[in-house]
């Protein structure tokens, strides 16, 4: 679909940033990145201040990322190599419009482990289905299962006596093509984020992700976060990990490259092998398209993709709503963990990211560390020092477009929550007190708080 | 990095002139401009439901009666409605009927279709074929699950493109009951499609209509805004589709994927459509079906000449430019793609997207020359 042109003469948008004034910083949640749009393209667009040739690159890993793979062999020699089992066909059979899946779709996929770790320290694959479970295969090829979610409705009240109900989800799995799952198995189910400003996140200093636990640890009360410390195969060594639900993995290359083999089992020179144990006799003896099957200089412009889709410009920002539901997000301690600005660093291999992307005044609202969120949000699946109770402060920019981009608003780490409020009110563990502040507040005061999130 | 700097220098000079001038044309100076625009929008739109009326006589001759004679019928309409069609692309990219949050236009022109999901939707006997059905499983589970549309109907037509020198070969007896498998419902999802495609582009012609309440009246009404949304289509169909995803990507790619009508090999005509109708918006003028000739009105190059004479000639001169380059590519464009970067194919490619560079620039220019800051396209909420 042609809607997801990153259009544009945006580049002349970064001359406008240049003559604007300090006071509109707020405006801009990616700095001089930072794009204006709404509706269905709003986390389509490139950051507005790439070069034409920036521009191209944009382009060409735009491409890759929404255009379906095929199975090998195929007629066409440049996308193909698809499974032999995989989730999705293409990036944007799950980050639908650069957007967010929902329960239900392709976008939510179940990380599968047993307790223990691999030899980088991260977890241990289920023997016989492997890190995660495949819901499509190529032909010939059985397909490992299907997720099934069952949904349980818990009750509470606020102070007001307002009544609020949340879904709890329960999964199971049926058709299991290789048996029963091992017993100790542990599954972690995922929902796939929108991917505005990747490349800025990634280029916050380690040594600011840092100070932020410092600064949390000192306060003394209940909130504590921690840096996960994962394996980043690209640079071949451990990093400080801020994508995905638990900060599980470092860098955007890795991410990518990871997702192109396990999510659609498109091997690269990072990730060799795709997702077949040795129980799986027909995904061993499928063909493959050519090893790796993407090649380095193709994922070099999908990883550029990833890191330069740019953060939309805020909205009703001088509204008193807004600004009292800010004054609200302070007061209720939220703004400890989505911590909202950052002055962006260089990023971790510059040819895979742009120099457009350093030096940037940017409000993601996160501090990308693990925190305990308590029983309710537990998956109980460890995953390198993140434990399972533990979950990375995702950050907020771009909540308020989600709907426009994908029709819904499904927030959590499984899209459990309906929306801004049902977040809120899963949060616990280092979040209570935060959670109760917001259970005391009045009707209206509740509002202003959403608002003033989907503001940014 | 050098060429970028120079750009923003550029720019911030054209922005200070354009600060220096108050240069908004009044509601009366843009009144005739927008109508005439709508009028020529309208006659466009019309004249592509026209050709989209033949196609779709051609494909029930087909079906009724499949022969190798009646094929070829339908693909020449095919091909004549889509070329028209192509001109019709300089009016999207603002938010208009098109591609408003409800137009059709994923419906209508998503690409590249996956071959197999149209496949398998015609094996799947279960699955019911209606315009509704089709119409909910277009694009179902991604963006390549195209169902529907000028591409859909492209691949029934001629099948895949497996020859390096023409397109798609799909025997007649495809449509065959006792030569191939589901011929019934081949016959029947080819008819269904068409239908559809036809809705379609009656919803856009209304949607232009004189006086009626429509998208037009508003159109024709909406001053500064509308004028805005007319020169972010034109810039944004110049640049970040024709130039970057349809010529950059391909080139970078080399892959026939690339190629938006790769079953009929006329890609090169959605090329020379898009740089037209993208010069028809400019100029005001439209060359209709059967003759006829939309009377010269006012245009957004006389808007922009008033202003800067230098600039509107140079511009006129750029889309000459485009258009001409855009004619020398020669067909197959899969095998215009291939080659090192000294290949005359890619070389001519090449050449088509350095004109649209320069127009696209133009364009921005023309746009501060009128009093535009903002341009991208941000829906009112």
């Amino acid at each position: 679909m042609r809607a997801g042109i990153a259009l544009l003469l945006v580049a002349t948008l970064a001359g406008a940033a240049l003559g604007q004034a300090a006071s509109d910083d707020q405006q801009r949640p990616g700095g001089a990145t930072t794009v204006e749009v709404n509706g269905r393209r709003a986390f389509s667009l490139a950051a507005a201040n790439l070069t034409a040739e920036e521009q191209t690159r944009f382009a060409v890993g735009n491409s890759f990322f929404r255009r379906n793979w095929v199975a090998a062999p195929a007629s066409t020699g440049a996308r193909d190599g698809l499974g032999p089992l995989f989730n999705a066909r293409s990036c944007s059979g799950c980050h639908v419009n650069d957007g967010r899946a929902a329960p239900g779709e392709a976008g939510l996929l179940l990380r599968l482990s047993v307790p223990g770790r691999d030899a980088h320290g991260g977890p241990l694959p289920e023997p016989r289905y492997g890190g995660q479970l495949a819901t499509q295969a190529i032909p010939g090829v059985p397909v490992e299962g299907r997720l099934l979610m069952t949904e349980q409705a818990l009750h509470g009240r606020f102070a007001d006596g307002m009544r609020y109900t949340l879904q709890s989800p329960r999964y199971r799995l049926a058709a299991l093509s290789h048996g029963p799952l091992d017993r100790q198995a542990l599954l972690g189910p995922r929902i796939a984020p929108q991917l505005i400003g990747l490349g800025l996140l990634e280029a916050i200093a380690e040594a600011d992700i840092e100070a932020n636990a410092a600064a949390q640890a000192a306060r003394g009360d209940a909130i504590r976060g921690q840096a996960n410390r994962v394996w980043d195969a690209p640079s071949g060594q451990q990093r400080i990990g801020r994508f995905g639900w638990k900060a599980n993995v470092a860098t955007l290359a890795h991410q990518t490259a990871a997702a192109f083999a396990g999510d659609m089992g498109i091997t690269s020179r990072l990730f060799p092998q795709t997702d077949c144990t040795a129980a799986q006799h027909a995904c061993l003896a499928a063909p493959n398209g050519g090893a790796p099957e993407i090649e380095d200089d193709v994922l070099a412009e999908v990883v550029f993709y990833a890191a330069t889709l740019a953060p939309p410009l805020r909205r009703d920002v001088g509204d008193a709503e807004v600004q009292r539901g800010q004054q609200l997000f302070q007061r209720a301690q939220c703004a400890v963990c989505h911590r909202p600005s950052y002055t962006t660093a260089q990023a971790p291999f510059p040819r895979l990211s742009s120099p457009a992307l350093a030096g940037q005044a940017i409000h993601p609202y996160t501090d990308l560390l693990l925190h305990d969120m308590g029983e309710g949000l537990a998956d109980g699946r460890p995953d390198f020092l993140a434990n399972g109770r533990q979950w990375k402060t995702p950050s907020l920019w771009g909540l308020g477009l989600i709907q426009g981009v994908n029709g819904h608003q499904r927030l959590l780490h499984d899209g459990r929550a309906r929306g801004v409020l049902e977040a809120v009110l899963w949060h616990d563990g280092e979040a209570r007190a935060s959670r109760a502040q917001v259970l005391a507040m009045s009707r209206a005061e509740r509002q202003a708080l959403i608002r003033f999130v989907e503001s940014l | 990095m050098r060429g970028r700097v120079a750009f923003l220098i550029a720019w911030l000079l054209a922005g200070a002139a354009a600060l220096a001038q108050p240069a908004a044309p009044t509601a009366q100076e843009l009144r005739p401009v927008l109508q005439h625009h709508a009028a020529l929008v309208h006659a466009t739109y019309a004249d592509t439901l026209t050709l989209a009326r033949r196609l779709q006589q051609a494909v029930q001759r087909f079906v009724r009666a499949p022969s190798a004679a009646a094929l070829t019928g339908a693909r020449q309409a095919w091909l004549q409605a889509r070329e028209r069609y192509a001109l019709t692309e300089a009016f999207r990219f603002h938010g208009g009927p098109i591609d408003g949050d409800d137009g059709p236009e994923p419906q209508l022109n998503a690409w590249p279709v996956d071959e197999t999901y149209i496949d398998a939707l015609i094996a799947r006997r279960q699955q019911p074929i209606s315009k509704r059905t089709l119409s909910a499983l277009n694009t179902r589970d991604g963006e390549e699950n195209v169902a529907t549309g000028w591409h859909a109907i492209e691949y029934l037509l001629w099948g895949q493109d497996l020859s390096a020198e023409g397109p798609g070969d799909r025997p007649h007896t495809d449509y065959v009951d006792g030569r191939a498998a589901n011929a019934d419902r081949r016959r029947l999802y080819l008819a269904t499609v068409t239908a559809l495609l036809v809705d379609d582009l009656a919803w856009l012609e209304q949607a232009w209509a004189p006086a009626r309440a429509n998208y037009r009246r508003r159109f024709e009404q909406g001053d500064q805004e509308s004028l805005r949304g007319l020169i972010v289509g034109l810039g944004s169909l110049s640049r970040a589709e024709l130039a970057g995803e349809r010529l950059e990507v391909a080139l970078a790619s080399r892959d026939q994927e690339d190629e938006q009508s790769c079953f009929s090999d006329s890609t090169h005509r959605d090329i020379v459509g898009d740089a037209l109708g993208i010069q028809n918006a400019w100029l005001g003028r439209y060359a209709g079906l059967d003759g006829r000739q939309l009377k010269q009105g006012p245009a957004l190059r006389d808007l922009v000449a008033a202003r800067d004479a230098a600039l509107a000639e140079r511009l006129t001169a750029q889309m000459a430019e485009s258009l001409q380059a855009a004619e020398a590519i020669e067909p197959p464009f899969d095998r215009e793609i291939l080659g090192g970067s000294d290949a005359p194919g890619r070389q001519r490619i090449k050449r088509v997207i350095d004109a649209l560079l320069r127009q696209s620039s133009s364009l921005v220019e023309a746009a501060r020359a009128l009093g535009i800051q903002k341009l991208n396209w941000v829906r009112k909420p």
